[in-house]
């Protein structure tokens, strides 16, 4: 099947089986292996993406469901060369370890401060629910989103 | 609270500063390479077909209709593998033996029985659809007391028909009887520490690239131990060990599991030998929960001795250990139980002994994989349990009854009644600490009141020794290779630097710490500083990152292969100053005269020195490699307190306070340490609360998936509070002891105890772990406090 799909801002037009994984089409057809692969059963959260700005486990999306719409990946997050809030709140805070979580973590993170710019730990901690880490305990991230809240919002101020 | 020590400025980040990792950057922005990242030009895929049964005869391997699939390229038997050379069987790296694919039965669920190769992941996939395997199937036993009567054999391959594989013992039998003979009050339990699953979020996998041409084997697989593992390779493989290079890519998360060698790996290498492509594999989840190495199974019978005074004398424990199908544990080979024999924990006893029996089962095998330092975690959780049941059978308040028992600071170096000598440690130090920060004895006060109003509150303590940085090399080896570990630096002309470690980071942050104990002891930045591992063509040989021992081990190599450096960076100075040696006194990342700290020269001086102005008669250069073989171990420590609410409706235990003090000596990045307490702590909930295999009678995994193995969610997890004080090890250059392991070894009795303490007064003596709502729900239903 052919589909165009969007991702970080680049389109591409694709034949795809209609069983590809949207991972997969990430991953392998567009070398963006950024986004992992963690379970089977939608429940880990590693290969998380935004499709047209929510998020997604891209391990539980056909590509073919892409088709028109638009991704964004970890690959996609930095402005101008430059580390996003989020990705300089996890670096400050030392919000990840073995990083195997961590761009789907960011990604499910992003989605939430575009949602709700000023969580509480508590919607913080429901909100990366489904996304397991291992190695950090989530104290530290949830450090990291919110430093990343603080530092978006300051800069909305400045904007203003 | 102790401060951390720090000697440099911050642009030089030495030990002790909250330095940003520098491998971040990587991971941040989606370039971390981990093993399924790599793709090489025409890469061909492995995957697996797995057991359906337990226990079974294999009658017939059909692979007809896949190899008549496009796309599949072979499917590869153990009959196969035997005729390539009987490699349908391995070695364990616990000298035992493991099938690599079966011929005539399988002895676990979810075994490998065949393997199928083709030109897309998607294909080896369907490929394993087609495979027919008939079995005729035979009686599973998961339970080792079953087992021990070997009514079914696991391993009829063996010359004894029986599921014993070994007898273990530690201490002073005749000694520890006639404590017990003399115990004013003997107290018992019976102790299961359950199956767990380590679960990184990376699975495990490989890309083997066999070069036909040269006869060269390029591996990139998740490996803690790489060196360890291309020599197991070599030897078993035949080929030569230079023809093989392992590399050990970004890891996303080990904790033990990427130690084991599992059969896909071989069947992986094997795939390229056979089709002289590029293979990959990589695991599902489900694949490795359900038969990769899992972790503890351990069924222990302990006693604690107390004299009059409430004073513990003695132990004596009797454990059954479930090792599954094979002994694969990974333990120092002289230590079938691990370092299970540290359990007289932090107490000072006058005798112990231990026995240990290792079973075989229908299960996959394993038996260390989890964070736990060789068998410590056992250990721990069963002596803190102990002291914490004894307490509560004399009426002592538990943290007052471990400050009376406790090893007193004078006592070190202590040589506990199991023959260890544990370096160093101040036990009381902790745990008043412990109890000063979460407000003990308010606690106690609150405790008495809700109980008096029906309500279920608890307060746990652990008090945990752990034994860490294996090991000397006159006790400590896997396969006959010493445990030591290395570093090599080498300083370049501009005062930039290199080196290279025998271990491996799975997320630790070696690239920083390693880093910082070179910027402390040459006075390089810490950035300037770049830290390779995890190739064994051009690391030094160490034996990997495990057991919490890259710090007491690698880390000290590195420190001590720097002062090889500076050594030889005063030989120039001197050189460059016109000086003695003698006249000359370091001064962070400089010599200076004595008495004249204006003439100095600084290490990237030096180093520019040692390429284009060394002293005639001196090898150029700037640059050491040490192997660094600890005369210790080391004996982290520390004291932690849990405080849970306990719902009476529906047994749900809520953790409302966990205060961790701990003490791993001198800190080498505090930011860092606390990232590894509070993945640990939170490793040590996951089976005090939620985890656990569980296998039916049938040997069938009932929580093969995320979706049934459920591991802590961010909601779960509650926010760790942090305490600490700093004992350094006497023995170790830089005075540090390890910490990866701490809090998974500490936190499960913390959690256990404070449920237990919940629910002493209904008449509940002990709850075996993962303490589930049901399990509690079920409880109180017993003791009539709910319908």
């Amino acid at each position: 099947m052919n589909i165009s799909v969007t991702v970080n801002g680049q389109a591409h037009t694709l034949d795809v089986e209609p069983r590809l994984l949207l991972v997969h089409l990430i991953r392998e057809n567009l070398n963006l292996t950024g986004t992992h692969i963690g379970c089977d059963t939608s429940n880990c959260g590693a290969c998380t993406v935004l499709l047209d700005g929510k998020p997604v486990k891209s391990c539980t999306v056909f590509a073919v469901q892409a088709n028109g719409r638009t991704v964004q990946t970890i690959e996609g997050v930095a402005e101008n060369g430059n580390l996003h809030p989020l990705q300089e709140g996890f670096w400050e805070r030392h919000g990840l370890q073995c990083g195997y979580c961590t761009p789907g973590m960011i990604m499910t993170a992003k989605a939430l401060l575009e949602k709700n710019p000023n969580p509480t730990e508590d919607e913080i901690r429901w909100a990366i629910s489904g996304n397991l880490c291992r190695c950090t305990g989530y104290v530290k991230i949830v450090e990291a989103i919110q430093y990343a809240a603080e530092k978006l919002q300051a800069r909305e101020k400045v904007e203003a | 609270m102790a401060d951390v020590r720090i000697t440099t400025p911050p642009e030089i980040s030495g030990m002790g500063h909250r330095m940003k990792r520098k491998e971040d950057p990587r991971f941040l922005q989606g370039a971390g390479h981990y093993v399924d990242d790599v793709k090489l030009p025409g890469m061909l895929y492995l995957d697996i077909v797995r057991s359906p049964y337990a226990h079974a005869r294999i009658l017939k391997i059909d692979a007809s209709k896949a190899l008549a699939l496009p796309g599949v390229l072979a499917v590869i038997t153990g009959e196969d593998l035997k005729k390539a050379g009987n490699l349908h069987w391995m070695p364990t790296l616990m000298s035992d033996t493991q099938m690599v694919l079966p011929i005539d039965k399988v002895v676990y669920y979810a075994q490998e029985v065949c393997a199928v190769v083709a030109t897309e992941r998607y294909i080896a996939a369907d490929g394993v659809e087609l495979v027919e395997v008939e079995y005729d199937p035979l009686p599973a036993v998961v339970d080792p007391y079953e087992a021990l009567k070997d009514e079914v054999i696991v391993r009829d391959d063996k010359e004894k028909k029986t599921n014993h594989i070994w007898h273990w013992e530690a201490g002073d039998k005749a000694a520890t009887d006639k404590v017990f003979a003399e115990a004013a009050r003997v107290v018992k339990e019976h102790i299961y520490i359950p199956r767990i699953h380590v679960s990184s979020i990376e699975t495990c996998g490989m890309v083997a690239d066999w070069d036909k041409i040269n006869g060269h084997m390029t591996i990139y697989m998740t490996s803690q131990a790489p060196h360890a593992h291309r020599t197991v390779f070599s030897l078993v493989s035949g080929l030569p060990e230079q023809q093989i290079r392992i590399i050990s890519p970004d890891i996303g998360g080990g904790f033990g599991g990427k130690v084991p060698v599992y059969p896909g790996y071989v069947l992986c290498a094997v795939a390229s030998l056979v089709t002289g492509k590029p293979v990959k594999w990589i695991e599902d989840r489900s694949e490795n929960l359900q038969a990769d190495s899992f972790a503890r199974d351990y069924h222990i019978d302990a006693e604690l001795a107390l004299d009059k005074d409430g004073r513990i004398t003695g132990l004596r424990a009797k454990t059954v250990a479930d090792h599954g199908a094979a002994d694969a544990a990974c333990n120092p080979s002289k230590f079938p139980a691990g370092l299970y024999s540290v359990a007289t924990g932090s107490y000072d006893l006058k005798a112990a002994h231990m026995e240990v029996d290792g079973v075989y089962t229908t299960k996959p095998p394993g038996g260390i994989a989890y964070r736990c330092s060789f068998r410590v975690t056992e250990a721990v959780h069963m002596i803190e349990r102990m002291v914490d049941i004894a307490a509560h059978e004399i009426g002592e308040d538990p943290a007052q009854f471990r400050l009376k028992n406790f090893i007193k600071p004078e006592q070190f170096p202590y040589k506990s009644v199991t023959g260890w000598t544990y370096d160093s440690g101040n036990y009381h130090g902790a745990l008043k600490l412990a109890m000063d920060i979460i407000g003990y004895d308010a606690l106690r006060k609150e405790q008495a009141e809700k109980r008096a109003r029906g309500e279920l509150m608890g307060i746990g303590i652990s008090s945990f020794t752990e034994i860490v940085g294996a090991g000397p090399s006159h006790t400590f080896d896997i396969l006959g290779l010493k445990m030591f570990d290395s570093c090599e630096i080498r300083i370049h002309p501009t005062g930039k630097a290199i080196a290279r470690l025998g271990t491996k980071s799975q997320g630790q942050g070696h690239e920083t710490t390693f880093a910082q104990i070179i910027a402390e002891e040459l006075g390089i930045p810490a950035s300037d500083i770049k830290i390779e591992e995890g190739d064994t063509d051009t690391a030094p040989y160490g034996l990997g990152t495990y057991a919490s021992r890259s710090t007491p081990t690698a880390g000290a190599a590195t420190a001590v292969a720097a002062r090889k450096i500076r050594a030889k960076a005063r030989q120039i100075a001197a050189h460059l100053l016109e000086v003695k040696e003698d006249d000359l006194e370091w001064n962070v990342n400089k010599f200076q005269v004595k008495g004249s700290p204006d003439q100095a020269k600084t290490i990237q001086e030096i180093a520019f020195a040692a390429y284009t102005n060394h002293p005639q008669g001196m090898e150029a250069g700037l640059e050491a490699v040490n192997y660094y073989d600890p005369p210790n171990l080391t004996f982290p420590f520390g004291s932690y307190i849990c405080v849970v609410d306990i719902d009476r409706g529906t047994g749900e235990v809520k953790i409302r306070r966990f205060v961790a003090v701990d003490d791993c000596g001198n800190i080498i990045n505090p930011m860092i340490v606390e990232g590894q307490i509070h993945g640990g702590l939170t490793m040590g909930m996951a089976p005090a609360l939620l985890e656990e295999i569980v296998y039916d009678e049938n040997g069938q995994n009932l929580s093969g998936t995320f979706a049934d193995y459920l591991l802590p969610t961010a909601v779960e997890t509650p926010k760790w509070e942090l305490g600490k004080t700093i004992t350094p090890s006497p023995h170790h250059p830089i005075g540090a002891k390890g910490v990866g392991e701490s809090a998974t070894v500490g936190a499960p009795p913390a959690i256990a105890n404070a449920v237990v303490d919940a629910l002493w007064h209904l008449g509940v003596r002990h709850v075996d772990i993962p303490i589930t709502p049901y399990k509690v729900w079920k409880l109180l239903r017993e003791h009539g406090v709910t319908e």
